[in-house]
């Protein structure tokens, strides 16, 4: 059955859920009894195909974050810009901000929306090794807004996963929204049979977005979602004009530094506040390319060495663990 | 002047922690919950599910039908008592929150409006935009768009840098017809106020950032009392 079928009421829960056929908005809803004994919360056959799927993707590295406005779509394309340097290596980025889709822009991929053809679920390419797929794709207008509740939201992450030809990939990112909710959730769930090599996790230095990210890190260790490490982002601005460093975000409670030590995490680097960031991204391109000299992009460059090699490791371990 | 903050941030809420409330239990009246007040003179209420964690480092990782019913909850039973404004931050996005607390809060209340904050660079705006479809479509009225993180004055040269780019705001007033509120620089000041827990206003009424704010607020009242 549809995870929200046809005829379900407004609030319906979704028919795979615990609550499904319990809530108060179930009554009524001609698919109750169903709902409630139980029979719908069968494993969801698409956990499976999805697996399938994925087969031919060696590494998958989600990018998430508490807090919203810290830099994660920003860190997602130029984690897959890094990756896809290498000519031999076949990356893809999916973009899961169902209500706020900015990879398409970051990535220089705006207007390539086809028109009539909303179903059509083929990835778009930056370079020939480097995929991108959004619901930005999908929509006809930049004003166009995705108004849906999360059982929608989750219907559209499961075809993302399950009906996008992502063909043979070495790294497949995908860039979450702010939270820990529907698709999050729905994103670990479809990927419950497929090996996620881990999280990275992007925070800004400021205690509110720490406090945040630190439930993020709850949430993964809930999920039995390996982490990464932690990016702190925003780390620092050093005016053009004086070179003298403010901390416009201050780390007030340490920074990333303090949470990684308490958490036992890896800080896998600081990347410093650069105006030629935002530019790039505002005008589709990418930074690492644009001002390959500067201390953001060598922070980058270091951070995705770390990624890689965690990610290679973590391969050579299973291998040998036979 | 009598305002409550309604947060909406269920994933997310930082509200409790940027006004200093420390761990307050909230406690049930015969009107329903009692907000947490931010002063004796409870001239400003606050709701947020960081009142209701047990520790706040909890995840709450709940799906949307879930976060639909709180959000109800907050909206209907809370007892804000006699109130000049009801301010409620929300999450980004257009999903359930923001549907939740529109209709529950429209069932009861006269909804004024909207105000949409944006960073100055595209990749801000063109979210934005969005949600400027979302408050047509919900036919909630765009009071204006405020542009926050607009430039930084450096403290040693007073040099300017537009580190999230510039103008963005403005263009997207002009663009949308919306009404265009003002700007709020990146100020060193205000963010470690916040993260203390500190009155920003009270500690640096003379800031140009404070001057900005007050000048958006009181933009703001007088759209809301001439409608």
């Amino acid at each position: 059955m549809a995870d929200i079928p046809s005829d379900a009421p407004q609030h319906c829960p979704g028919t795979a859920s615990e609550q499904a056929g319990k809530t108060s908005a179930c009554q009524g809803c001609p698919n109750q009894n169903l709902c409630s004994s139980g029979a719908t919360k069968a494993p969801d056959p698409a956990i499976e195909e999805i697996a399938e799927k994925m087969l031919t993707v060696k590494h998958k590295i989600l990018v998430l974050s508490g807090k919203g406005g810290v830099g994660k779509s920003t860190f997602s394309a130029h984690l897959a810009h890094a990756l896809a340097s290498d000519a031999t290596k076949e990356v893809a980025l999916l973009d899961v901000d169902i209500c706020g889709p900015s990879i398409p822009r970051i990535m220089g991929l705006e207007g390539e929306q086809v028109a009539g053809l909303s179903l059509c679920l083929s990835p778009r390419y930056v370079e020939d090794n480097l995929a991108v797929m959004s619901i930005g794709f999908l929509l006809s207008s930049p004003d166009d807004a995705v108004i849906w509740r999360g059982p929608k939201k989750n219907g559209m992450i499961k075809q993302f996963l399950r009906d996008v030809d992502w063909g043979e990939l070495d790294y497949l990112i995908v860039d979450t929204p702010p939270g820990t909710s529907d698709e999050h959730l729905s994103i670990v769930q479809y990927l419950s049979s497929a090996r996620i090599d881990g999280a990275v996790i992007i925070t800004t230095p400021q205690e509110v977005s720490l406090q945040d990210v630190r439930k993020e890190i709850r949430f993964c260790q809930k999920v039995q979602l390996p982490i990464i490490g932690v990016v702190e982002n925003m780390s620092g601005f050093v005016c053009p004009k004086c070179k003298n460093t403010s901390q416009i975000f201050p780390p007030t409670t340490g920074g990333a530094e303090r949470m990684c030590e308490e958490m036992n995490l890896t800080l896998l680097g600081r990347v410093p506040l650069d105006p030629r960031i935002g530019k790039s991204c505002d005008e589709g391109k990418s930074f690492l390319t644009e001002v390959p000299d500067s201390p953001a992009a060598a922070a980058y460059h270091s951070i995705v060495q770390s990624i890689q090699a965690y990610c290679l490791s973590h391969v050579t371990r299973e291998e040998s663990a036979g | 002047m009598a305002v409550g903050i309604l947060d909406v941030d269920l994933c997310g809420p930082s509200i409790p922690r940027m006004l200093s409330v420390g761990k307050p239990e909230v406690h049930q009246c015969d009107l329903g919950w009692v907000p947490v007040y931010t002063d004796a003179q409870k001239s400003l209420a606050l709701m947020s599910i960081g009142f209701l964690l047990e520790d706040p480092d909890e995840a709450v990782v709940w799906r949307g039908p879930k976060k639909t019913a709180l959000i109800g909850q907050f909206v209907s039973d809370v007892a804000w008592g006699e109130l000049d404004v009801l301010l409620v931050d929300t999450p980004p996005g257009t999903s359930d929150e923001h549907l939740a607390v529109l209709e529950n809060l429209k069932k009861q209340h006269k909804v004024d409006g909207a105000i949409l904050i944006t960073t100055p660079q595209a990749v801000s705006t063109g979210d934005v935009r969005r949600e400027i479809t979302f408050c047509k479509k919900t036919g909630l009225r765009i009071l204006g768009i405020v542009e926050n993180m607009s430039g930084f004055v450096c403290p040693h040269c007073s040099e300017c840098s537009n580190i999230f780019s510039k103008g963005g705001g403005e263009e997207l007033a002009k663009l949308t017809g919306s009404v265009y509120l003002g700007s709020v620089p990146l100020d060193p000041l205000l963010t470690t106020s916040i993260e203390e827990g500190k009155d920003f206003i009270q500690t640096f009424p003379d800031s140009a950032t404070f001057s900005a704010i007050n000048s958006i607020a009181q933009t703001l009242l007088t759209s809301i009392q001439n409608p």
